[in-house]
């Protein structure tokens, strides 16, 4: 439900979200391909295990937790993109990394 | 602009350090870098701007036109700071701040101290806390969250979304979504409608000031073609997995509008977590409505070397804060000797004179677009804690049952302010709902301590900097 | 001006809440009287353990106490659930220490050996790393062993702390939080607190300020031989559970976040904290368990301990002022339900519990003689 306006085209790079490669572009926080590729919750609670996705952008929500090549926890809005990078979702799974 | 690659590249100890590369972190170290002050800067996000001025030195002359003059105006100051001699290291999240001036420093993986002889504090404003209903569901964001999308990744939402709240960013983010050819699906003005006589006494101030015209221009433009519902209340959001509408009363209508994206915002309070974990004295503002640091014309706050300035010190905007960085880094440059008290006095005295008509303007800002006080604290139904998943009820009860005289009492018995974000989305709201609970001030109040790390770092990077610090192992068992 | 009440208790904190509960359920009419939102409170940083292991090692009445109490917790635990509702996730599956030395095993072992000599019951066993392993299975290669005694265990103090607060105002008690006593006068057995949000009248009183008994207890003819002792803790992000057992030096807490901490400072101030020992706590916690090397720490903070000249608790009766007692100790977590259910009744019955009367001043004053 997010859209890039027509002429913001910059380079990309493939990265994978929960096994699936999309494309976004070089520039573009976690968080926001996220949001770009349709990925609308990005976590659910420790606490009750409600939806959650990012709400401020800009680091001090901490909603946006997202396990970026097999670390937990990461917070997508304050990493951008890399080339191949692995992102997982934390939904319905506790992000433990000890397990 | 010397740019630092690693830690590594970090000398162990600056003249200065910046936190934060923002107007006012850039204008500071713009200042002192021309006065011969070793300077570095430290930043969290890839590249300089802070929030306002996002992605400014990538952004393409669409984007530009879209985001309009204030935003592009950033550029010359970017570069201006490009051209300086501070040294500079972008993602550098600095998770500690001491009295004696030592940070904690880390980045790509690894933590360093560091020591200022002078510390800015320049880390600006985050959105202030809105605790309605649903206002965790997924679809729901900040105002700022979007205008982030649109600076950074060209990223608009649409086309059913509703922008929610009073503020000048609400009417600007509007404008940039109508510039780029989205459409809105209405906006719901909180706006109470009294502000209107608690402003008029600062209309003259305003109507002097650069913010008017620009203001009644865009407010003008956006009324002629968005939906915009005045005097709203009883705000909430419902869905289940998702944001799917949003309920409210609008001049003691109800309304219900089915949505996608649900933007809130009434205005943006300081970011203090750093100040406060170091202990700088604090002071409630009634007028603008949140806590500002105690500090000196020049921003040195209650603990000597450590300054401030920028929206981390009052909401005053991205023009003032480029005026309080340079102002606090003539203080610092005074201070360590690097330029003479005549310099100082001329230079403070101009610089007074070109901001005093964007100060007026701020008067008749902060009290137009005051707060609803329904929005201040949480309803009983809405999570007050995002964290730690606090309701407002349950807030209500516990300070109700358990007398609770202040935050720090309430966090022990409820977690509220315990989780990630270390209070930043509930600080306030707890704050003030108990004030409101006890029939008394803020200030009498209190505000949750922060202790370190005031951002994320890892048990392992902690445990890394043990090299330097062997004595360590000796008071542990 | 307040109304009369039986008992004033000083201090909200695990111990005074603990007691001031006890008493109120047995019907007494008390006020539990505590300082501001921002205190020395050690109530607030400590480590939650219920914890028996290597305790009274130099003073064997004092092993004892914590078993009995670590023993009566369960009961208590549901006693509070069933009260309030507030759960307290309170566990008794056994607590190690584990050991990253040969030399620190050979210890354990001699000072557990000590307590087992006064008390061949005392339950305890030297682990190897082989038996350890299938425990624990994350444990680093470090780690050469451990002690294990089955009496160990721990609780959400958090949640400890406002159950007690909710029970006692369930079972009637009065709280006057923001009044710290500044003067105290005795008149015809009366006593007289004056507090900074008006005057208190009270028939007997409990000094249970922590710290603050110090100066209090100089107003009802107590020398109290306390200092502070500042101990840190980081806690990290929640995680999925995996530490089934509690630690003397890292636990995992209900919610999910790891604790991590048990430092020994002669410090007053609790409002910073020392990156040196942080970082030697950290180093250590991930030694022995190399997992929570990549976890975020969420905070970090200080606190003050409660000790006494010897560690133990004292309670005692003033000889100068009848009717006023002192009452302070480091483990208000392990100590509640005896404090509850064995120390307010003897406080009140006036025949005190000769396990109790062990815990006196004149300990002190005989060493000195």
């Amino acid at each position: 439900m997010l859209r890039r306006l027509d002429d913001f085209s910059t380079q990309t790079v493939r990265i994978s979200i929960d096994d699936r490669t999309v494309e976004v572009q070089v520039g573009d926080s976690v968080a926001a391909a996220l949001l770009l590729s349709g990925v609308t919750t990005t976590r659910t609670t420790v606490v009750s295990g409600a939806p959650r996705a990012p709400y401020c952008m800009m680091g001090v929500c901490f909603e946006c937790l997202v396990t970026i090549d097999g670390v937990a926890n990461r917070q997508a809005c304050m990493v951008k993109v890399e080339k191949g990078m692995n992102v997982r979702t934390q939904i319905d799974r506790h992000p433990g990394r000890t397990t | 602009m010397i740019s630092l690659q690693s830690l590594m590249n970090l000398d162990d100890r600056y003249e200065l350090i910046v936190i934060g590369a923002g107007p006012a972190g850039m204008a500071a170290a713009i200042e002192a870098t021309r006065n011969g002050v070793k300077t570095l800067v430290l930043d969290e996000n890839g590249a300089i701007g802070g929030q306002i001025y996002r992605s400014i030195t990538t952004a393409t002359p669409k984007r530009l036109a879209v985001l309009g003059k204030d935003y592009a105006g950033g550029a010359e100051l970017a570069r201006t700071f490009t051209e300086s001699g501070a040294a500079y290291l972008a993602k550098a999240t600095v998770w500690r701040l001491t009295a004696d001036r030592e940070l904690g420093v880390s980045h790509d993986g690894m933590a360093k101290l560091i020591t200022g002889e002078r510390v800015l504090v320049a880390t600006g404003a985050l959105e202030r806390p809105f605790p309605i209903a649903g206002w965790t569901l997924p679809g729901v964001m900040t105002a700022g969250a979007a205008q982030i999308l649109l600076k950074a990744s060209g990223a608009v939402m649409g086309p059913k979304m509703v922008l929610a709240g009073s503020g000048p960013l609400l009417w600007l983010l509007a404008s940039q979504y109508l510039a780029a050819d989205v459409p809105l699906l209405a906006i719901l003005d909180t706006t109470p409608r009294k502000n209107v006589l608690r402003a008029i006494p600062h209309l003259p101030g305003f109507m002097a000031s650069p913010y008017f015209r620009k203001g009644l221009g865009l407010v003008t433009k956006v009324r002629r073609a968005v939906r915009v519902y005045k005097n709203v209340d009883k705000l909430r959001a419902e869905g289940s997995e998702r944001v799917e509408r949003v309920r409210f009363s609008a001049s003691g209508k109800e309304h219900s509008l089915e949505l996608d994206h649900l933007l809130l915002h009434h205005g943006v309070v300081p970011e203090m977590n750093l100040l406060r974990s170091v202990g700088c004295e604090m002071a409630w503002d009634e007028e603008q409505i949140c806590w500002h640091p105690i500090a000196s014309a020049g921003g040195e706050t209650s603990i000597p070397g450590i300054y401030v300035a920028g929206d981390g010190r009052a909401i005053y905007g991205a023009e003032l804060a480029r005026f309080g960085g340079r102002r606090a880094a003539l203080e610092i440059s005074k201070s360590l000797g690097a330029i003479d008290g005549a310099a100082f006095e001329h230079l403070c005295a101009q610089l007074e004179q070109e901001s005093r008509p964007f100060i007026r303007g701020r008067f008749f800002l902060d009290r137009m677009f005051r707060p609803r006080r329904e929005h201040l604290t949480p309803a009983h139904d809405a999570l007050v804690c995002r964290c730690e998943e606090v309701l407002g009820s349950t807030l209500h009860d516990t300070i109700f049952r358990l007398k609770v005289l202040g935050p720090n009492q309430l966090k022990a018995f409820l977690r509220s302010g315990m989780g990630p974000c270390q209070g930043r989305q509930c600080s306030l709201s707890v704050t003030q709902t108990i004030a409101k609970l006890r029939g008394v001030s803020p200030e009498d109040v209190g505000a949750y301590r922060i202790r370190p790390p005031v951002k994320p770092i890892t048990v392992g990077q902690i445990a890394n900097l043990q090299t330097r610090h062997k004595r360590g192992l000796e008071c542990l068992q | 001006m307040h109304g009369e009440f039986g008992y004033a208790v000083i201090g909200g904190g695990l111990v005074g809440a603990s007691l001031a509960y006890g008493l109120a359920k047995q019907g007494q009419k008390v006020v539990m009287l505590d300082e501001a939102d921002i205190a020395r409170r050690a109530s607030r940083g400590n480590f939650a353990l219920v914890w028996v292991q290597g305790k009274g090692a130099a003073f064997p009445v004092y092993s004892d106490w914590t078993i009995s109490s670590a023993l009566a917790w369960s009961g208590f635990a549901d006693e509070l659930e069933e009260l309030t509702g507030i759960r307290l996730y309170h566990r008794r599956p056994g607590g190690f220490v584990l050991c990253l030395s040969e030399d620190e095993l050979a210890f354990r072992a001699e000072e557990l050996g000590k307590l087992k000599a006064y008390n061949a019951g005392y339950p305890f066993e030297i682990l190897s790393r082989e038996e350890l392993v299938n425990l624990l299975p994350q444990i680093g290669p470090e780690v050469v062993g451990a002690s294990y005694c089955a009496l160990d265990g721990d609780v959400n103090s958090l949640m400890l702390l406002r159950s007690l607060h909710t029970a006692f105002a369930l079972v009637g008690g009065t709280s006057l939080p923001g009044s710290k006593v500044v003067d105290i006068q005795c008149n015809s057995n009366v006593y007289r607190l004056s507090t900074l949000t008006g005057k208190v009248y009270a028939n007997r009183i409990i000094l249970a300020a922590g710290l603050g008994n110090r100066e209090l207890g100089s107003m009802v003819g107590f020398d109290v031989p306390v200092r502070a002792q500042r101990g840190e803790i980081m806690v990290t992000e929640k995680i999925a559970s995996f530490l089934h057992y509690p630690m003397h030096v890292i636990r995992q807490t209900n919610e999910g976040g790891v604790m991590i901490g048990d430092s020994h400072e002669e410090a007053e101030d609790y409002n910073s904290v020392s990156i040196p020992i942080q970082s030697g706590m950290a180093s250590r916690a991930v030694r022995m368990f190399p997992c929570l090397e990549p976890l975020n720490v969420v905070r970090m903070w200080s606190a003050l301990r409660v000790l006494s000249c010897d560690g133990y608790p004292i309670y005692a009766h003033s000889n100068t002022h009848p009717g006023a007692y002192l009452v302070t100790c480091h483990s208000g977590v392990t100590l509640a339900a005896a404090h509850a259910h064995r120390l307010a009744p003897s406080i009140h019955s006036g025949s005190w519990d000769p396990i109790i009367s062990s815990f006196g001043l004149e300990r002190f004053h005989a060493e000195a003689a």
